[in-house]
């Protein structure tokens, strides 16, 4: 891993949302995080960049090493330009969905990260960042 | 073009996922394991995901649907070897994976497709079995 | 400031020994710390301290030139820690050498006594500082030991066992809060893998009260063992547990639970198709099977 502690990743097609998955477990690995840790990061990660790339039309994920007095973390940052979401809290709700399938939009993320932000209205795409502490 | 194997035992099909899959690769599996199907006849599908150390909605998605479909070409599907890990986090995420089923083991896999016996029996030292 | 430098640098003899000397009546613990690792430490960190204050002032002790002497105090207040010293006799470690310095200042200014105030105050407030430094290290050091250990407690408070191929029992004994059952989930789950076991018996004998948060830790466990293949049967529950769970209205209906470990133990043998014969050569051709309403009765 490289001296910078802090990685941009674009997404603008399926497959940079598989290198993401493992740009985030290589990470995760480098802090020693624990494997169950590891995996929750990791799908939240593949479901925040998916829903960047199907909802937004793309846009970039930014991995950063976070750490307050003794707390070690990871911190991914999620952005897209696309048509942004209408209803924030909505989203949030377990069983919401705009397309097919299983309908757990952001609140499921929500729930493998320990601290979670989002920022979205209509015609301003999305950012979403979250924190996984170790 | 890459795709995962889809293998024949059978009456059975055994597909075994140890790639981090992208889009196209989980479509062309679900084309492949309803074309299999139609083709051979099959009645029992297995997939071992032993190998897979993420699951998200997407993959899910795509499981339940093999499921699904298969299940309307008159075929049983099984997915076997989910890591504790994956369980763990899919919970969490509030996936419960309707309508598939699971086993621990490709052995156990195939005993619930095709009752006891179908498998190989890891005998245990405490038992035997009556004659 | 170098004139708080000048002085500990033309004084350091006589401050490291009275230092010394004052420690020795005061935080001495010579049964946690020898006498010469003690005076080894005093020395290291005057001069560590007259050199940081040459290059670098005495105003912030966060910049660059103090880095040493902060890793320094920040190391023997660690090691301090896991020792046994006490956060008092860690600072006062540091707080006892106001005393020789300031007599080294009196000593050398004592006919100024605008600048001997001056400097006296910028000693102290030097030394507070630095004194604060260790009490966080020390209490940074002491978070991690407790927290290792309650670690290690968790993991070995829930052993798992095997009672029959392929099947597990998980006794849980205390309370169930959601650290505890992160623990309890990835320890049975790996050994429901690791042993190939289709059915796992979670005990609550142990667990003293079963509220909503319990109960949602308990279906979290089982939902997750469920996904992978296996399935769990609550054994344990008593009576008290029984009426609470139907007052609090939480929905059991997929989870198979029993009285008592012997009854799960039981359904888990039948589930798994099995029967258990006793032999016996005085009554041959009988055997005893399980008991229970879908047992069969031979003769």
């Amino acid at each position: 891993m490289s001296e910078t502690k802090r990685e941009t990743l674009p997404l603008k097609n399926s497959n940079d949302v598989v290198l993401a998955r493992q740009k985030v477990r290589q990470w995760a690995t480098e802090l020693r995080f624990t494997l169950v840790d590891q995996t929750k990061l990791v799908t939240a990660a593949s479901e925040l960049a998916r829903n960047a790339l199907d909802h937004g039309k793309g846009g970039s994920m930014t991995i950063e090493q976070v750490g307050a007095g003794g707390r070690v973390g990871l911190k991914l940052h999620f952005e897209d330009h696309g048509p942004g979401i209408p209803d924030v809290e909505l989203a949030l709700k377990d069983g919401f969905t705009t397309g097919s399938g299983m309908g757990l939009g952001l609140g499921g993320s929500k729930r493998l990260v320990n601290e979670f932000s989002i920022e979205s209205a209509p015609g301003k795409g999305t950012r979403i960042t979250v924190i996984r502490w170790k | 073009m890459e795709r995962i194997p889809v293998l024949r035992m059978g009456t059975l099909l055994l597909i075994t996922i140890q790639v981090d899959m992208h889009d196209k690769l989980a479509l062309q599996l679900q084309d492949d394991v309803t074309s299999r199907i139609a083709e051979w006849g099959s009645t029992g599908v297995l997939i071992d995901i032993s190998s897979l150390e993420i699951v998200d909605s997407f993959i899910g998605r795509m499981l339940a649907n093999i499921a699904a479909m298969s299940r309307v070409l008159g075929a049983e599907t099984i997915v076997v070897g989910m890591q504790p890990a994956v369980a763990i986090t899919l919970v969490e995420l509030g996936m419960s994976l309707p309508g598939v089923r699971t086993a621990l083991s490709v052995e156990a896999g195939m005993e619930l497709l095709y009752g006891a016996g179908a498998g190989f029996r890891t005998g245990s030292e405490h038992e035997r079995d009556e004659a | 400031m170098s004139d708080l430098a000048d002085i500990i640098s033309r004084n350091e003899q006589q401050i490291r020994s009275e230092w010394i000397g004052d420690l020795h009546q005061t935080v001495q613990r010579s049964d946690l710390m020898s006498k010469a690792e003690m005076e080894e430490q005093c020395s290291a960190l005057l001069s560590a301290v007259t050199e940081a204050v040459r290059s670098s002032g005495s105003e912030d002790v966060m910049t660059a030139g103090w880095r040493q002497t902060r890793e320094y105090l920040e190391e023997i207040s660690a090691s301090r820690a896991r020792q046994g010293f006490t956060a008092t006799e860690v600072a006062t470690f540091v707080l006892s050498l106001k005393r020789p310095l300031f007599s080294a200042i009196r000593r050398d200014m004592g006919k100024t006594q605008d600048k001997m105030f001056d400097t006296i105050w910028t000693a102290t407030e030097l030394l507070d500082r630095l004194a604060l430094l260790t009490t966080d290290a020390y209490l940074a050091a002491r978070e991690e030991l407790i927290s290792r250990q309650q670690q290690e407690l968790l993991e070995l408070s829930t052993p798992v066992v095997k009672l029959w191929e392929g099947i597990l029992a998980l006794p849980i004994i205390g309370t169930l809060d959601s650290a505890r059952t992160q623990v309890v989930m990835e320890n049975l789950l790996q050994t429901v893998v690791a042993t190939n076991s289709k059915y796992a018996i979670i005990d609550i004998t142990g667990v003293p009260t079963v509220d909503t948060l319990v109960a949602q830790h308990l279906l979290k466990t089982i939902t997750a063992a469920r996904l992978m293949g296996a399935e769990c049967i609550i054994s344990g529950v008593r009576p008290q547990i029984a009426q609470t769970i139907v007052h609090l209205g939480i929905n059991l209906e997929d989870v198979t639970t029993r009285a008592r470990l012997s009854d799960a133990f039981a359904l888990a043998l039948q589930m798994s198709g099995r029967t258990v014969v006793r032999q016996n050569a005085s009554a041959a051709g009988s055997k005893v099977v399980l008991a229970g309403p879908l047992a069969k009765q031979e003769g």
